[in-house]
């Protein structure tokens, strides 16, 4: 539906398209189950970035702080990429792994509750 | 000889027999904004005022309030007034109340200007008038109030700069924003009736009775002098509903998308203040909770009861309120805890005694989910390893809080929804803000969102110094820990000279 708007044919600018980010592209990832970080996280990489560079480096400096860190296994981790089950190949770029501007990732640890079981 | 009139001749001669009937421009062209939203109004002079106040009585009202209203101001600070609050942690919840709050009441002042302007009925135009010359005196007052605290606390200093810049006070400004950017019938729906009629008396009342609890008579007394006013607000809010639910049938679904819409802006907005009356009052007044249920499930649900004979029935998503009553204080909380190095307030961790209370008011949620995670904080933190998130959080695009409130029916897991709009993807934080968004996504992909904009480069850098730079705040004073702040440090180096000399200490000017 379009806006009830007193111009006709009134078209708004997209403020967070891709090409205003200057060459990256902004994604969310949320770790499952612990809420101490209260929200999604959003990071803006280039889209050929590696995804091992997420694993390896920017995911670490998000969430590393948590106890549970301890007990991520990358090679067990459960993914989902915008709400569809997703198999990541860690040397591929963010593109290649589907990852596009806006995309969601969710992952879960398997066996890491959070804080005293809570999901925090 | 002149026989004085009486009330309502006197309303009809200083309202009605002001206006006339334009003979030479057309109406359409004098209040062009009447026909787009397409709400229909046959009869203007069927509009009811049921206060029948006048120009000239409002003027002797209102200025007999404010010389009783500076007077007491001025005795504030002469007395060092904030002194005497509960303690320094309390005016964290007044910087962002007063932050948060005066520029909006500012926005209503030029709202009600513009949609006075537009209604052609002269009891509308008088009524929108009074309300927005009212909403002036409101922020005037507030601006006395932060002036003062200003001068001992820190986080005060560019209000007017910060509405604009500041990731967390662009919730209520987005808020107002779209308001103002509607037609002047969505708008009066939205903040006169959904926000003044449904909701202010989950502002005004446990956050004034909270200033009152905590000693801080600044606020109670804007408080009590913006009262009178909003009873007025309020029953313009319901005035407007019932006329245009009784001018055309038409109207019905029009106004009933409005209000879920309102009702669930308003709600996700007054999460900040539910927050601020569960972990900002060192004295507690009663939980979010127990207001929500007598403010809105008691109060609000006779409302809706009433308004049934028109068509008109409670807001779509209410039900997910009464589940969400038991989480979003903790959640938001939680939020700012996370991010209180990029705010200009103080967060910290409730003490043991506030632990036990928000167990005993959240019996359903609080020690299951809350407490484990506010008790590793706190653990940390007296460890030194205070947490800090250090990532930017993903937004709702419409509400614009960071994405910290769960699924309904599993509080451990955040609610997701998306939309995909002309080649973008949205996403939101719940049912209730996808569907605001659905329904004009031509405005809302518009919204400024302030993570987005700072990846985009466009809020001073990449780092928080810089970007605090660019909100006028003072690193390393305004933000982090209350703990570690210059405002504790004052506090107990001011409450020790206090302990020691009879004189609280005088800074002012």
């Amino acid at each position: 539906m379009a806006v009830k708007a007193i111009t006709p044919d009134y078209k708004g600018e997209a403020l967070d398209g891709v090409d205003k980010f200057h060459g990256n592209i902004m994604f969310h990832v949320n770790w499952e189950k612990h809420l101490m970080f209260c929200a999604p996280v959003a990071f803006a990489m280039p889209p050929d970035a590696p995804f091992s560079t997420l694993l390896e480096e920017t995911l670490p400096t998000a969430y590393g702080y948590h106890p549970d860190w301890q007990k991520v296994d990358w090679s067990k981790v459960e993914w989902t990429l915008d709400h569809e089950p997703f198999d990541p190949k860690p040397d591929a770029s963010l593109e290649d792994n589907g990852i596009v501007h806006r995309s969601l990732l969710r992952f879960t640890v398997p066996g890491a509750e959070g804080i005293a079981g809570s999901g925090s | 000889m002149s026989r004085k009139l009486n009330l309502r001749e006197r309303y009809q001669r200083m309202t009605r027999d002001l206006a006339w009937e334009p003979s030479y421009q057309s109406k359409s062209d004098i209040y062009p904004q009447m026909e787009f939203e397409g709400i229909k109004i046959e009869d203007w002079d069927k509009w009811e005022d049921p206060f029948r106040l006048t120009m000239d009585s409002y003027w002797k009202y209102q200025a007999e309030k404010e010389r009783k209203l500076y007077s007491i101001i001025d005795a504030f600070a002469q007395n060092n007034g904030h002194m005497n609050v509960t303690d320094a942690r309390y005016v964290n919840a007044l910087k962002l109340f007063l932050t948060g709050v005066s520029p909006l009441e500012y926005a209503a002042h030029r709202g009600f200007a513009m949609v006075g302007r537009q209604f052609p009925g002269a009891g509308a135009q008088v009524a929108c008038q009074m309300q927005s010359i009212d909403e002036l005196r409101h922020v005037q007052t507030q601006i006395h109030t932060i002036s003062h605290y200003n001068k001992y606390f820190n986080g005060f200093h560019d209000f007017r700069h910060m509405h604009d810049r500041v990731w967390y006070l662009s919730v209520p400004k987005s808020f107002f924003d779209d308001a103002m950017s509607a037609g002047p019938f969505e708008f009066i729906t939205a903040i006169s009736f959904s926000f003044e009629y449904v909701l202010t008396n989950l502002l005004f009342m446990p956050f004034m009775s909270g200033a009152a609890f905590n000693g801080d008579m600044a606020t109670v007394t804007f408080g009590f002098s913006a009262q009178s006013d909003e009873s007025r607000h309020m029953t313009l809010g319901l005035e407007v509903i019932k006329f245009m639910a009784e001018q055309h049938p038409d109207n019905i679904p029009i106004i009933q998308g409005w209000i879920d819409k309102w009702f669930w802006r308003g709600y996700r907005l007054l999460t900040l203040v539910g927050m601020m009356m569960d972990y900002m009052l060192p004295k507690k007044v009663m939980s979010w909770r127990e207001a929500w249920e007598i403010y809105f499930e008691q109060n609000g649900g006779a409302l809706f009861e009433d308004l049934a004979r028109y068509g008109l029935r409670m807001p779509k998503y209410w039900e997910q309120t009464i589940e969400g009553k038991d989480h979003i204080t903790h959640q938001a909380w939680g939020i700012f805890y996370n991010y209180t190095h990029a705010a200009a307030f103080h967060t910290w961790m409730p003490d043991n005694e506030e632990m036990d209370w928000l167990s005993a008011k959240y019996p359903d949620s609080f020690d299951q989910y809350y407490r484990p995670r506010f008790e590793h904080w706190r653990e940390q933190a007296e460890a030194g390893n205070r947490f800090y998130n250090p990532t930017l959080p993903m937004l709702c695009q419409t509400c614009q809080i960071p994405m910290g409130f769960t699924e309904p029916g599993d509080p451990t897991t955040i609610g997701f929804r998306a939309s995909d709009f002309e080649g973008n993807r949205y996403h939101f934080c719940s049912d209730g803000c996808k569907d605001i968004f659905d329904n004009e996504p031509q405005k809302f992909c518009q919204a400024w969102m302030p993570v987005h904009q700072i990846y985009q480069g466009n809020c001073g850098g990449a780092t928080v110094p810089e970007v605090l730079d660019w909100y006028h705040l003072n690193f390393g004073v305004d933000n982090f820990d209350y703990e570690q702040s210059p405002d504790k440090k004052n506090w107990d180096k001011w409450k020790g000279q206090a302990a020691e000399e009879p004189e609280a200490p005088d800074e002012a000017a």
